[in-house]
């Protein structure tokens, strides 16, 4: 019993701190990428390559003033940062990131590293959790008492709902092709082929509503800096600001995670046979990371690369371009399942 | 442990709806509409029906509520001041009423308790309910989607007449 309940906390906090750790290497990785997009060298002063850029800007973070302005609605004011990184944090655990197969800590079995193997609904409950991280925007915005954070707020409202419909209309076709909600069957199901093959449709309408969901360009209507000022957190600073930031690199974090459990085959690779115990663990979590990095690089290059995109053309992508692929794409998968070619 | 998750909940749920029909801010009753919800999917989760918990959030509080969020904070709804004429009769009326309902609800629960079964282990309940849905339940199911279409288009035709 209390092995079980020791190994569970473990995982929870070798995942935490992950998530966590991952939010300052991103913010370098990003301000480098944007600097060697642009051509010029970016952040290179704080240490090698400018690596400790990050610690530095985490402590100027910290220990800068908290201003409250005096319009604030204060209770939700403080709220919305907490609610933003609730949903970043709780989200990943039904996500499996390594093959723990034969490996044992304290005498209890690892379960296929997935840090709640025994919750039912998989990705239902990512899903549900994710959709409450709109909450986070909209009270911000509101709250702040301030027409462009209001605006910032209501933008992001409309454009999240639009985009989950068509996230989640894609998840469905993997979902149908795998038969269970859980991840573990999805990612073992994907042994041979990856889904990403039979479902490129699905697939690329998943990544485009990913970078809607996680408000980055060329979807960040919600902040928009040269119209809206900076929308939602214009009013918020220092680690409240700071909670909005983490929360945008680890819902990042997670959604790249969940894409490679989905379309590109979990930990494992096609054709390749990981060998059991820690080697095994090992192996496969350094190819679920290298997966999961290459996705977030495309959410870099990807920000540096396009331009924003305007309201109207947001929603006209959305509602009559992603949702009507995704319909495609769910057919085509039901088609397939009927003359079992997968 | 699972009593103590119960009361916690099923008390911020009361509280919650409490706070939704009597605030005087109107995002502040949408808010509390959404705690009562995500207790509810709490005790949807207690009961064993965690497809249906799940559900719940992603619906209710994570959609449904957003709509009604979005709309309340597009038309500014300002904050409702007290009452000038607190009309009398209708509240001793209401408060008969409401008290009326919570004995029958009562009674109603009491004659129950004998005859609940306790609840099934968790299990594969998304698995079990989409086999009741396209088996035995077909008919409901696809009426219910036929009364959606039908609210959908309403809905469009009630906003191209204004073109």
């Amino acid at each position: 019993m209390w092995a079980e309940v020791a190994v569970a906390a473990f995982k929870l906090v070798v995942v935490a701190s992950m998530l966590l750790t991952i939010v300052p290497v991103m913010t370098w990785v990003e301000r480098r990428g944007a600097a060697f997009i642009q051509d010029r060298l970016g952040p290179n002063r704080v240490g090698p390559w400018g690596l400790l850029q990050p610690v530095a800007d985490a402590v100027k973070l910290l220990f800068k003033e908290d201003v409250t302005p005096a319009h604030v609605s204060k209770g939700l004011y403080f709220l919305a940062p907490a609610v933003a990184v609730f949903v970043a944090l709780s989200t990943f655990v039904v996500i499996p990131f390594a093959k723990a197969e034969g490996v044992t800590l304290f005498g209890v079995p690892l379960e296929g590293l997935i840090v709640a193997p025994d919750l039912q609904i998989g990705v239902l409950y990512l899903l549900a959790l994710s959709s409450l991280s709109v909450y986070g925007i909209v009270l911000a915005g509101w709250a702040s008492n301030n027409k462009y954070s209001l605006l910032g707020g209501l933008r992001s409202s409309a454009q999240l709902i639009s985009y989950e419909l068509a996230m989640t209309l894609a998840v469905l076709g993997v979902l149908l092709a795998a038969g269970d909600l859980q991840l573990s069957t999805v990612a073992e199901q994907q042994a041979k082929m990856w889904n990403a093959v039979p479902q490129a449709l699905g697939f690329l309408v998943f990544l485009v509503a990913a970078f809607a969901e996680t408000n980055r360009l060329p979807f960040d209507l919600a902040e928009a800096e040269n119209e809206l000022v900076a929308g939602y957190h214009v009013e918020l600073s220092s680690m409240k600001f700071a909670a909005f930031m983490m929360s945008e690199y680890i819902n990042m974090t997670t959604v790249s995670a969940l894409a490679v459990t989905l379309y590109l085959g979990g930990w494992g690779l096609p054709g390749v046979n990981l060998p059991d115990g820690w080697l095994g663990l090992g192996l496969s979590l350094a190819i679920f990371m290298a997966k999961v990095g290459l996705l977030l690089w495309l959410f870099v290059w990807v920000r540096w690369s396009l331009p924003r995109f305007r309201y109207d053309q947001l929603m006209r992508l959305g509602w009559k371009g992603l949702i009507p692929l995704a319909l495609l794409n769910l057919a085509w998968v039901s088609w397939g399942l009927t003359q079992g070619w997968w | 442990m699972e009593q103590v998750v119960f009361y916690l909940a099923g008390t911020v749920a009361v509280a919650s709806a409490l706070l939704a029909v009597s605030h005087r801010n109107p995002v502040v009753n949408v808010l509390s509409l959404i705690v009562t919800f995500f207790c509810v999917a709490v005790n949807f989760a207690l009961l064993g029906a965690d497809f249906l918990a799940g559900a719940q959030v992603l619906i209710y509080a994570g959609a449904i509520l957003v709509l009604f969020l979005f709309v309340v904070m597009l038309l500014g709804a300002p904050t409702v001041p007290p009452e000038e004429n607190p009309r009398p009769i209708q509240r001793v009326l209401g408060g008969f009423l409401a008290a009326l309902v919570a004995a029958g609800g009562w009674f109603f629960f009491r004659s129950l308790r004998a005859g609940v079964t306790p609840p099934p282990e968790a299990g594969d309940t998304a698995h079990a309910l989409g086999r009741l849905l396209v088996g035995p339940h077909l008919f409901a199911f696809e009426l219910v989607s036929v009364v959606l279409l039908t609210a959908l288009i309403g809905a469009l035709v009630l906003v191209k007449r204004k073109h």
